[in-house]
């Protein structure tokens, strides 16, 4: 960590203390719009992300995670993907109508991103030497060497070792958790103030996954970025996150201090969640019980809540009335989206 | 790397093995004979049993393998009945023809089709890739000895903007010394020539030409809407890359690898092609000389000209091997 290269780039980008939350999202809204049908993916997603923060968003497959993470940064499909309304702004700067060209310097400079697939997320044509390099050299106008020196320190950094020599080598011959590391390495290469990891331990073993999420949280720690942990295992957020927000059909239907929303979830569709997954810390009292039915058809936007069909709590303004985000007991760190909130009676005796 | 090209080359020995034993079966296998061929069909028996046994046709057929294949082994690959010329020699005279036109026809079809193919995969299900779709199935679909006679008709009878056979102009000083006669023009530092090497090139070039590249553009085309759906080309969009650098390095480099293969399997296709092209122009190749030695029965002539043909595929389909491999380094560090 003390080479001459790693020095100059950690002088690269003095941070300024952001005037709002370092990210933030409000209302987003998107659709896929094909010949024969219309997704309606995300339904209005609002959060706020601030340095040294990690958030955690979960929701089962298909909820809407992964499309509200590649909106952030103009990533979606261009033909088919529309945003109707929304609003993202990185460090008071608004990035769902910057252009293009500011786009790009943002991502991977700014904001840069970590996918669930170590497979199939690196070229397996180039070098992972080369693939590391172009990104320092896009953003940082690094030479040829200083960019070589500094993957080298990146590679050591995020627990890679021998990385001369590891540079000159192609993805495949790389193990899943290593491939990770050098996804991790690649996104923290221009130091971003935001990383959006999405299922960045889902593809690996147990024992990688904590190694990474250790990885991650370090990294947290001393750069002092603003982690976005996407996950379906509730079990990686309470290890790593702070707070929590909880997606369904592509809205947050409940959000909070994330030792809070584990202790008290009100929402059922949180609770459900809670359920049904196996928790290997003790005080878990609650028997195992996935959550009956499958997730709502997106094909038109929700007029209701949409979590109503799969619902013990259900009532009728449930099935009318779309609920929003509001405290719990007056609480404004904890909101939920519910006309019918589980109250701490009804979940004790449901357990 | 090169224990691979090593094994990849002992297994052409085999390959040639197999099919010069085909060929050799094949031939003789035609109905008539190189007797009545070249006597006529009133010859006297006697006179066909007399050029038989002088051919050596008259022995069992083992032992006339046997010998054509120790022949063979030294190089000699016998004597055209027709001609009376060594075959080596005549091969040795034809062969560049051949080559000359497949490369200059496989050129074509590259530098042209795989572009195209890329762009229309680009322009998803614009204008310009409903057009390459439609243009690249009348490609595939038209015969080849039918689109050369048009072209001929089209571009050389009727409106004269090239000639309408031949490899140059006779009446040049053209020395044709290596027979590769883009290449003799090059050495000659004739730029007259060169024009009418090529000039004489076009048409043929292009008629052999327009199947591989219609195949090579829908194959491109294809490669790279996989490759635009991958994970690493997000990847590289999430760095903040140029278009133009994601295009190039993340989506071209690994699109080409199936069009590589692809290239290889039409060498055999586009030597079928030539034999029908060289016929159409006139075109003094191994195609059109195997075409004159079928009506001849000229036994040593198919037996050359066929096993050339093979020879190339083996070795281009060895080429493409070895370029797949140094394109993919998954199968380069093995
Ligand atoms: N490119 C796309 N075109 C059409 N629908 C899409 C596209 N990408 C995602 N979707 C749909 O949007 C919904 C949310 O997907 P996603 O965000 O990937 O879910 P998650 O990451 O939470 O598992 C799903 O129903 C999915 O089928
Ligand atoms: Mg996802």
């Amino acid at each position: 960590m003390s080479s001459a290269a790693w020095t100059a780039w950690e002088g690269a980008d003095p941070v300024r203390p952001p005037a709002g939350p370092l990210l933030s999202v409000r209302d987003l809204q998107v659709r896929f719009v094909t010949r024969d049908r219309t997704v309606h993916a995300v339904n209005g997603v609002s959060f706020d992300l601030d340095a040294g923060q990690t958030l955690g968003l979960v929701g089962e497959s298909g909820s809407g995670k992964s499309v509200t993470s590649l909106a952030l940064l103009g990533l979606l499909p261009r033909r088919t993907a529309q945003i109707p309304a929304g609003e993202v702004r990185f460090a008071d700067e608004d990035l769902l109508h910057a252009p293009e060209s500011r786009l790009r310097q943002v991502r991977g400079n700014d904001v840069a991103m970590v996918f669930q697939d170590p497979m199939t997320s690196l070229n397996p044509v180039l070098t992972v030497g080369r693939q590391l390099t172009e990104t320092l050299r896009t953003h940082l106008a690094m030479d040829k060497q200083q960019a070589r020196d500094a993957a080298a320190d990146l590679l050591d950094r995020v627990g890679i070792p021998d990385p001369r020599r590891r540079l000159r080598e192609y993805p495949h011959q790389f193990s899943g958790g290593m491939r990770q590391r050098v996804m991790i390495a690649m996104a923290i290469a221009c130091r971003p103030r935001v990383l959006i990891a999405d299922e960045p331990t889902t593809a690996l073993d147990v024992t990688i996954q904590a190694q990474i999420l250790e990885l991650l949280r370090g990294l947290v720690e001393t750069e002092r970025m603003g982690l976005l942990l996407i996950t379906h295992d509730l079990g990686v957020v309470a290890g790593v996150c702070e707070r929590t927000a909880v997606m369904y059909a592509g809205r947050i239907v409940e959000t909070g201090p994330t030792a809070d929303l584990f202790a008290r979830p009100r929402h059922p569709y949180t609770l459900g969640l809670l359920r049904s997954v196996p928790r290997l810390d003790a005080g878990s009292d609650l028997p195992l019980a996935p959550i009956p039915g499958s997730p709502r058809d997106l094909t038109d936007a929700p007029s209701a809540c949409a979590f109503a069909p799969r619902c013990a709590y259900a009532t009728d303004e449930s099935r009318e009335r779309l609920p929003v985000l509001t405290p719990v007991d007056g609480d404004r760190d904890h909101l939920v989206a519910c006309w019918n909130p589980v109250s701490d009676a009804q979940r004790v005796s449901s357990a | 790397m090169l224990p691979y090209i090593a094994r990849r080359l002992a297994l052409v020995v085999p390959v040639l093995f197999v099919t010069s034993l085909v060929v050799f079966l094949f031939v003789r296998a035609l109905p008539g004979g190189p007797a009545i061929a070249l006597l006529g069909e009133r010859a006297t028996p006697e006179a066909i049993a007399a050029f038989e046994r002088a051919q050596g046709l008259d022995r069992p057929l083992y032992a006339q393998y046997g010998s054509y294949l120790r022949n063979v082994l030294s190089g000699d690959l016998g004597v055209s009945t027709r001609s009376r010329q060594p075959v080596a020699e005549e091969l040795l005279q034809r062969f560049p023809a051949t080559v000359e036109l497949t490369l200059a026809a496989i050129l074509i079809a590259v530098l042209v089709g795989v572009p195209l193919g890329f762009v229309a995969a680009k322009r998803y299900q614009g204008p310009l890739d409903q057009a390459s779709l439609v243009g690249s199935l009348i490609g595939i679909s038209f015969p080849v000895f039918f689109l050369g006679l048009l072209l001929k008709y089209v571009f050389a009878i009727r409106l004269d903007w090239f000639p309408t056979t031949g490899r140059y102009d006779i009446t040049s000083s053209l020395d044709t010394r290596t027979n590769f006669l883009v290449l003799d023009a090059l050495l000659a530092g004739d730029g007259a020539a060169l024009a009418d090497v090529l000039l004489h090139l076009v048409l043929p070039a292009v008629a052999l030409a327009t199947i591989p590249l219609a195949i090579i553009a829908r194959i491109t085309r294809a490669a790279t809407l996989d490759v635009l759906d991958e994970d690493y080309v997000r990847t590289a969009r999430a760095k903040g890359l140029r278009g133009a650098i994601v295009d190039r390095r993340h989506v071209f480099a690994n699109a080409l690898l199936p069009v590589v293969t692809v290239v290889g399997l039409q060498t055999g296709l586009l030597l079928t092609g030539a034999v029908l092209t060289e016929t159409v122009f006139s075109w003094n190749g191994v195609g059109s000389w195997i075409v004159e030695a079928i009506s001849y029965r000229d036994y040593a002539v198919l037996q050359g000209g066929i096993l050339f043909f093979v020879l190339v595929v083996v070795l281009v389909n060895l080429l493409v091997d070895i370029s797949y491999a140094f394109l993919n380094p998954r199968i380069r560090f093995r």
